[in-house]
């Protein structure tokens, strides 16, 4: 190995106390120096942190942005996103590939630049996006991807490139109780303290070993979990799980110690609230992770925030030192002994699954995103094997409201069922695509006027693995007990083909399928292919069929969520936009699921032959 | 209701902490499976044991058992399902049995067999899998690997080697053996370690042995696998609530 | 078999396309059943007959899988005859030993056969228009035309073949069972 890599790989390894579980971070920041994961850098970390080889190649070959092979000098991935495309991604991504003299995937051969898709990057409001190097770049136009080719040939380092390109805007459209709040960082906490004396906690960890559960009796966080209960705050994540029963069973599993996760995975394509959120009231999402660790007795907190954002890192982590300068994170916060308590913030490598809860976990302790068997769940058997709650950012953040302000006033906000608001991810065909922040109860239609959404056709709500509404729907009201969402609001007007929406999700879940059960490793690549056939024209009754069997298999037998929600926006676009795929159908049967003709090229061009014999006509041609 | 379920109208006796497939194999009642293994913790991932457990889909081979279960098991829907997940796993890599040592003692064969596969169904994905023949005694052909994880675990929990490993996901998901080089003949693997026992398929094979066992008196020539349920009932008393 | 002597004979054609022939040799391993069997069937065009266009059948039979372009004329003349297809063996099923270079690029294959080893490569890569194409890939016939039923082995028993076409011809869904039903 040459010197300057195993110097780069000491220190990283060093600084991150040659801890394994501390892989993911260990990989992202070698990589960020060298560029890629050499082999002999991947035996040198696995030396390090004393694992198996073979162990840290697995984590390493998992995650899509982990690079085992060079991947260029400059790294362009096109964010891949159905909104992307309707901004036209693929003609300025083929535009810079033209320009670069380089073909989609493929390394230039002076190993200067790759340029290749990636799942959606979460910039939908202000697409088409990229990340170059993993920074973020939004708004890409045909001139700037001219001057973005010139910067790459001159080899200018991304840091010395216009700073502007990497502004990423908020585009609050309407902010309610969360995105409006100005409280102080430490008044929710303070609240707290204020519902129970100020030595219950000292006499509690005294007085009551871990194992048997914390505190019980201690009023403050007892006080405070009441009002979460009180407040009937539910999972933002999608899930919409109640939080006050997740944070009551984790607190009361017995552990040695306990974890409290903010999941910033963002995965779901059309989703991007999260990072205005984390942009926009970081105090709060932190505060109300300090709430949750009070509540159930956490020492360690950790942001697992997805690798699209690492230009959040930073900034991140600068709030988080000056929480700890206020007092508000490390030991005896807010002057209440023995209430320690600190956050972390750990990047994620380009895996939607992670965004799955025991995925996540998995990824935390440094290994591939694979969701667990449950159970046991998190909430007994989490992060190294304690009690964990996981929850979304904004479920967090509105935590600390309820902290603050009481669940009463909380639950005021909302309808009797879903209490609260919710933030939307707006984006697609629309005049003012961004954030917007409701009262749950809002009709589709309310959100389609106040966007500036004309002649629309369809609303796709919370992502590929949510719903996919036509026009006779919009009537209906985000609301767990309507339309449940973890934010995502993608609007497609009438010249759109829904058929080719489909098709763009199809291809996501095979891309992001972790592999581990056989129906969506294999599941999710067939319905890829038979997507694939249909739009190239061989479609057929019976590729719908199949289709529809698959639907059923994956519903069925899939391991977690994203295999189970795989077939959804193929289901929903077949049931409600049936045009959109029939009138691609071939009107036989049976197609073949190949281009035959297309076989034969190989042939054709090693024998310089092109006469009617060194074709193949189509079956529908050949019946003629 | 004492520790009794139910499997397609037959009584399952179960002790606290089984699951419903290793009650099921111990009362002689056949599930098929394939990452399941007597002797290894439940993994989960092959699906091939789904049931439905008061109608409601779950993998058998996890799934706790508990009293007054209705499990449905060999129903037409089920087996469909099955038969499906056996048709994927077969064209997820390159299956030429006639050339292939584990014929007759596969057990993704005998399952074919079994539930009647009469056909692959779905487009062969034909991946490209070089054999490794590095090593001095085992051969391994990554063309009929199915992505079980028992070598993984058996080389980590028995032999303390942790010679496998999986890299990759979704359909590019593959084995990997622990060394820089990427070859088997660079890792501590032996013909002895149990991961060499393991494989239900025809990946991790012995070499210079060549139908040692003529075809037609393999082991699941004489009867079906759903024959052989003795041999896969567990024998490590059960372990609930731990970790996979 | 006899009580269906009476009824129209069951019209049946066999081809062979990338196979061997291993699936032929095995029909024809049922030895004297074949007698009965001709009470009730007629072949059409057949390695066992000299018919060299296939016309309506009952059944057509195809071992081997899809190989070159002339393998998909033939097997389209069979779909379109046939009102049963059935594809017999490993090689239509799944591709089989021929579908053993379907990881290799053809051109790479072509290159070596046919210019660079010492043996053959001489002559150059044929571009005779008499000779069919060879696709990219070779692939089941399922993959091409739509199949009724596929009875597995390579090549399947005589005592497989035999069990099938019995209860095809006898109106029954074709049941192999244990022992019968075999992938090697
Ligand atoms: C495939 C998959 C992806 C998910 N992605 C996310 C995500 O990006 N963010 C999130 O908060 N929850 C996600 N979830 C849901 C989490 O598993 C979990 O339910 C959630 O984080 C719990 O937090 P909450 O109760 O606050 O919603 C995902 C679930 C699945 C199955
Ligand atoms: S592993 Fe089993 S199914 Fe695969 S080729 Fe070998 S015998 Fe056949
Ligand atoms: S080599 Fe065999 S045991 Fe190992 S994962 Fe593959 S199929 Fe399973
Ligand atoms: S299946 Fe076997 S016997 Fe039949 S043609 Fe193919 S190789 Fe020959
Ligand atoms: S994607 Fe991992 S279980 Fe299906
Ligand atoms: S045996 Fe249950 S999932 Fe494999």
């Amino acid at each position: 190995m040459p010197e300057a890599l195993a110097t780069i790989v000491t220190e990283v390894v060093d600084k991150h106390g040659r801890d394994g579980t501390r892989l993911m971070q260990i990989l992202r920041e070698v990589q960020e120096v060298h560029g890629w994961l050499p082999p002999a850098a991947i035996t040198a970390i696995a030396a390090a942190v004393g694992w198996p080889r073979a162990r840290v190649e697995s984590t390493a070959g998992f995650y899509s942005f982990f690079h085992t092979q060079p991947r260029g000098r400059y790294r362009v991935l096109w964010s891949d996103n159905i909104t992307d495309r309707m901004l036209g991604n693929m003609a300025l991504m083929d535009a810079m590939c033209k320009k670069l003299w380089l073909e989609p995937g493929r390394v230039s051969e002076d190993g200067l630049v790759s340029v290749d898709t990636t799942s959606c990057t979460g910039m939908c409001d202000q697409g088409p996006a990229v990340l170059v190097n993993y920074r973020a770049i939004p708004g890409m136009t045909p001139e700037r991807v001219e001057h973005m080719t010139e910067l790459i040939r001159k080899q200018v380092p991304v840091a010395d490139w216009p700073a502007e390109w990497f502004a990423i805007q908020d585009n609050v459209r309407r902010a309610d109780i969360l995105l409006d709040n100005d409280m102080a960082p430490g008044v929710a906490l303070a609240a707290c303290f204020a519902r129970g004396p100020a030595d219950s906690l000292l006499a509690a960890s005294n007085e009551r070993s871990w194992r048997e559960g914390v505190h019980t009796h201690s009023q403050g966080p007892s006080a405070t979990l009441d009002e979460i209960k009180k407040s009937n705050l539910r999972g933002r994540g999608g899930a919409g799980f109640t939080t006050g029963i997740k944070w009551e069973a984790c607190h009361h599993a017995p552990g040695e110690t306990r974890y409290v996760v903010c999941n910033a995975d963002e995965g779901e394509p059309g989703t991007f609230k999260d990072r205005v959120l984390l942009t926009r009231q970081p105090d709060l999402v932190f505060e109300g992770m300090t709430v949750a660790a009070y509540v159930v007795g956490a020492a360690k907190g950790y942001v697992y925030l997805r690798g699209e954002y690492r230009y959040l890192l930073e900034p991140l982590n600068a709030v988080l030192s000056r929480r700890r300068q206020q007092g508000l994170l490390g030991r005896g916060i807010g002057g209440q002994p023995g209430f320690d308590f600190d956050i972390e913030v750990h990047l994620g490598a380009g895996a939607y699954v992670c965004g799955e809860e025991s995925a996540l976990i998995e990824s935390l302790e440094g290994k591939r995103g694979v969701p667990r068997n449950r159970p046991p769940y998190p909430v007994t058997n989490g992060f190294l094997n304690q009690p964990t709650i996981v929850n979304n950012v904004e479920t967090f953040a509105a935590a600390a409201l309820v902290a603050a302000k009481g669940g009463d006033w909380y639950r005021a906000f909302g309808t009797a069922k879903s209490a609260g608001t919710k933030l939307l991810s707006v984006s697609g065909d629309c005049a003012r695509p961004g954030i917007y922040e409701y009262p749950f109860g809002v009709t589709v239609a309310q959100v389609l006027a106040d966007c500036g959404a004309a002649d629309t056709q369809a609303v796709q709500v919370s992502g590929p693995s949510g719903v996919c509404l036509a026009d006779n729907e919009f009537g209906r009201r985000i609301a767990f007990e309507d339309i449940p969402t973890a934010g995502a609001f993608m609007v497609f007007d009438r010249s759109r083909d829904m058929f080719e929406v489909a098709r763009n999700f199809t291809h996501f879940f095979a891309h992001e399928s972790c592999g581990f059960c056989t129906p969506c490793r294999v599941g999710t690549s067939l319905l890829k292919n038979l997507m694939d056939k249909i739009a190239d024209g061989h479609g057929t009754q019976y590729d719908l069929n199949e289709i529809y069997k698959l639907n059923q298999l994956l519903q069925m037998a899939a391991h977690c969520g994203l295999g189970h929600t795989a077939c959804h926006p193929l289901f929903d676009t077949m049931e409600k936009f049936r045009p959109a795929y029939q009138r691609r159908l071939k009107s036989l049967e049976f197609e073949p699921a190949f281009d035959l003709d297309a076989a034969l090229s190989q042939a054709r061009q090693m024998t310089g032959r092109d006469d009617a014999g060194a074709h193949l006509e189509s079956a529908e041609e050949a019946a003629k | 209701m004492s520790d009794v379920f139910n499997i397609d109208g037959r009584e399952v006796p179960f002790t606290p902490g089984q699951t419903v497939m290793q009650a099921a194999l111990t009362a002689g009642v056949f599930i098929p499976h394939l990452c399941y293994h007597p002797e290894f913790k439940p993994h989960g991932s092959c699906k091939l044991c789904t049931v439905k457990v008061n109608g409601q889909p779950a993998s058998s081979c996890t799934l706790p058992a508990a009293a007054g279960m209705e499990v449905e098991s060999n129903t037409p829907e089920i087996l469909d399902k099955r038969k499906m997940l056996l048709q994927m796993l077969l064209v997820e890599g390159n299956h030429f049995c006639p050339s292939c040592e584990k014929s007759g003692h596969c057990k993704l064969q005998a399952l074919g067999y079994e539930l009647e596969v009469m056909t692959p169904h779905f487009n062969q994905f034909y991946p490209n899998r070089p054999v490794d023949a590095s090593h001095h005694d085992v051969l391994l052909d990554f063309n009929r690997c199915i992505l079980c994880e028992l070598c993984i675990r058996a080389s980590a929990e028995v032999d303390k080697k942790n010679v496998f490993a999986l890299s990759g996901r979704g359909i590019t998901k593959h084995l990997i053996v622990n060394a820089e080089s990427g070859r088997l003949a660079d890792t501590d693997f032996a013909l002895a370690d149990k991961a060499a026992q393991v494989c239900p398929v025809g990946v991790i094979l012995p070499k210079r042995v060549g139908f040692a066992v003529p075809i037609g008196q393999r082991r699941f020539d004489a009867a079906p696998i759903s024959a052989h349920v003795d041999e896969f009932v567990p024998v490590a008393p059960a372990r609930q609530g731990e970790r996979q | 078999m006899n009580a269906q002597a009476v009824k129209p004979k069951v019209r049946i054609a066999t081809t062979s396309l990338a196979g061997c022939f291993g699936c032929h040799m095995s029909f024809l391993d049922i030895d004297e059943r074949i007698l009965p069997l001709l009470d009730v069937v007629e072949f059409d065009r057949s390695p066992l007959t000299d018919i060299k266009r296939c016309g309506p059948c009952d059944v057509g039979i195809v071992e081997g899988g899809v190989c070159n372009a002339e393998n998909v004329h033939v097997l389209r003349e069979f779909r379109n005859n046939c009102k049963i297809l059935v594809a017999i063996g490993a090689c239509a099923a799944n591709g089989g030993l021929p579908a053993q270079r379907n990881h290799l690029d053809l051109r790479d294959i072509l290159e070596e056969v046919y210019q660079t080893d010492p043996g053959v490569g001489h002559g150059g890569i044929p571009n005779d228009p008499e000779l069919p194409l060879p696709l990219n890939q070779v692939h089941p016939i399922h993959e091409v035309v739509k199949v009724d039923y596929f009875l597995p082995g390579c090549p399947p028993p005589a005592d497989a073949i035999w069990k099938f076409l019995t209860d095809l011809i006898a109106g029954r869904t074709p049941h192999l069972g244990h022992g019968l039903i075999h992938y090697d």
